[in-house]
């Protein structure tokens, strides 16, 4: 086994790429929010980088990463990285160190439950918040990775493709943001009161941030430099291109004006799209799945309205819809041709590649379901979820941090 | 001495500026103010869904001046930030008790 130069270069960049989309999220997420909350919004994800890279490096690595136990999860034999250096983990990818397969996992990891915190925005404690993610990426995200992407993980092993994690990803944390909206409940006074989003410039650069970021993700999920790499960093652009204009064709339509929100939606619901597929499709069949996610999403953000949980700033609409649509499209789109690694979908003769991403849907989100309502519902029970109602009124970001986004004095 | 405040549209404000300024007003504040009146609200749209925006921006400008100007004050307002449709803004004029110049210390009319 000897480390191949290119391929490290090309997957240490590309976690450094991955790190950034957090960052590019807590931006995203933070424009949407009123002026009050933004802090407190832009710190969910800023610090789960700080919480959730250390969880991993002790624990969250080994576990879904870590020599198969029962089909279901790692052992503890990589626990703290013990045996993870410079030399390739041949298993995964044979010509990298380890360590750089290992790190780029880990931003996986950080991204994924900062997804979550759109569902729950300008409510939670910060304090409940922190036990939330340490938690969630310990008993949610690593036996989920090792199911879809561990060797002798049972998803795996089913013949389910993820390639860049739209169920290890974006079903997971769609499916818990949807229970955590469902338990912490309504801001106050939402129904009586219009809270547009407080700065829509800051919501496009970190959509242009998760763009710029999600060639680290999909690309880089090729784990070589090379054609395959090539390949989804293209369908991966693709796809977002497709979805930024059919949601601002759809909302044109219905509601009359092309918004930047939309196109910024849009882009993101084409990314988290393609994410499962990416590297298994075509790049005429990327923006074929462009096209439906963002006209997906933009119809699944109604939702919300119509069943009555606020997900604030559309989780569910976005990532658990947009992963699902991705996930099934994969098994109607993949071919061999693209990737001999991979399999034929529907359209290339495989049906049953269909059903078992169905499979993998349905098991991610149910087990991601169950085992966030039991914690959230813990969490609540031992020290609350939520901010009191001064709290709130005042704001996450003095109420929880004592600051301020914007100061009016010099 | 009086104070003139007046709310009115932003586009007007160069217009107005520019008109108090030819009878010999230079002092002027101004402030972004959002308020409510007979022009209602508006909408608008975040992912689909309408939201309405009860609160309009306006100007709203504030200016002193000595009793005898008041009148012309008032009316060079009126007339250059009007447009005719609903939502023009209002004029108030209120007394002022006294004036002082933080840097020279002149007091009443000829502090202004």
């Amino acid at each position: 086994m000897h480390v191949n130069t290119g391929d490290t270069a090309f997957i240490l960049i590309s976690a450094a790429l991955v790190l950034f989309m957090t960052p590019g999220l807590a931006l995203f997420y933070g424009g949407m929010t009123r002026s009050k909350n933004v802090l407190g919004t832009i710190m969910q994800s800023f610090f789960a980088i700080a919480v959730v890279s250390i969880i991993w490096a002790l624990v969250g690595f080994s576990l879904a990463f870590g020599p198969d136990k029962w089909h279901i999860i790692g052992s503890l034999k990589y626990i703290g990285l013990q045996g993870i250096g410079q030399a390739p983990l041949a298993a995964y990818a044979a010509t990298i160190p380890a360590l750089a397969f290992m790190i780029y996992q880990g931003m996986f990891a950080v991204i994924t439950p900062a997804l979550i915190t759109g569902a729950f925005a300008e409510r939670m404690k910060f304090s409940a918040f922190l036990i939330f993610i340490i938690f969630w990426s310990i008993l949610v995200y690593a036996p989920i990775a090792h199911w879809v992407w561990g060797v002798g993980g049972w998803i795996r092993n089913l013949g389910a493709l993820d390639f860049a994690g739209g169920t290890v990803v974006h079903i997971s944390s769609g499916a818990a943001a949807l229970v955590a909206a469902m338990i912490i409940g309504k801001r106050k006074g939402l129904n009586s009161q219009s809270w547009p989003p407080h700065n829509l410039t800051m919501t496009l650069t970190g959509a242009a941030i998760l763009w710029f970021g999600w060639f680290g993700f999909n690309a880089g999920s090729a784990l070589t430099s090379g054609g395959l790499a090539a390949s989804a960093f293209v369908t991966t652009h693709l796809a977002a291109s497709a979805a930024a204009l059919s949601w601002v064709a759809a909302e044109w339509i219905r509601d009359g004006e092309p918004t930047t929100l939309g196109a910024a939606s849009g882009a993101v619901a084409g990314l988290v799209a393609i994410t499962p597929a990416a590297g298994f499709v075509s790049p005429m069949a990327a923006i074929l799945i462009g096209l439906g996610a963002g006209v997906i999403c933009y119809l699944a953000v109604g939702l919300k309205w119509r069943f009555g949980y606020d997900d604030s700033l559309d989780v569910v609409g976005v990532h658990f819809a947009g992963g699902t649509f991705g996930a099934l499209a994969t098994g109607l789109l993949a071919q061999k041709a693209i990737n001999s690694a991979g399999a034929n979908g529907l359209f290339y003769g495989n049906a049953a590649q269909l059903g078992i991403q169905a499979i993998a849907v349905v098991a991610v989100i149910l087990y991601s379901f169950v085992v966030s309502y039991i914690l959230l519902k813990l969490i609540d029970a031992f020290i609350g979820l939520r901010v009191s109602e001064k709290d709130e009124i005042i704001g996450l970001d003095l109420s929880q941090h004592s600051e301020v986004g914007y100061s009016l004095t010099e | 001495m009086k104070k003139v405040e007046a709310i009115i549209r932003h586009e007007r404000f160069e217009e107005v500026k520019k008109a108090l300024s030819e009878i010999g007003i230079r002092g002027i504040t101004i402030t972004d103010v959002k308020g409510c009146g007979r022009q209602g609200g508006y909408s608008e749209t975040y992912r689909g869904h309408k939201m309405i925006i009860a609160l309009r921006p306006k100007l709203k400008m504030e200016l002193v001046a000595k009793d005898a100007s008041v009148d012309e004050i008032v009316r060079t307002i009126r007339l250059t930030a009007k447009t005719g449709e609903v939502g023009d803004g209002k004029i108030f004029v209120l007394p002022v008790d006294d004036a002082v110049s933080i840097r020279s210390g002149d007091q009443g009319p000829e502090a202004l």
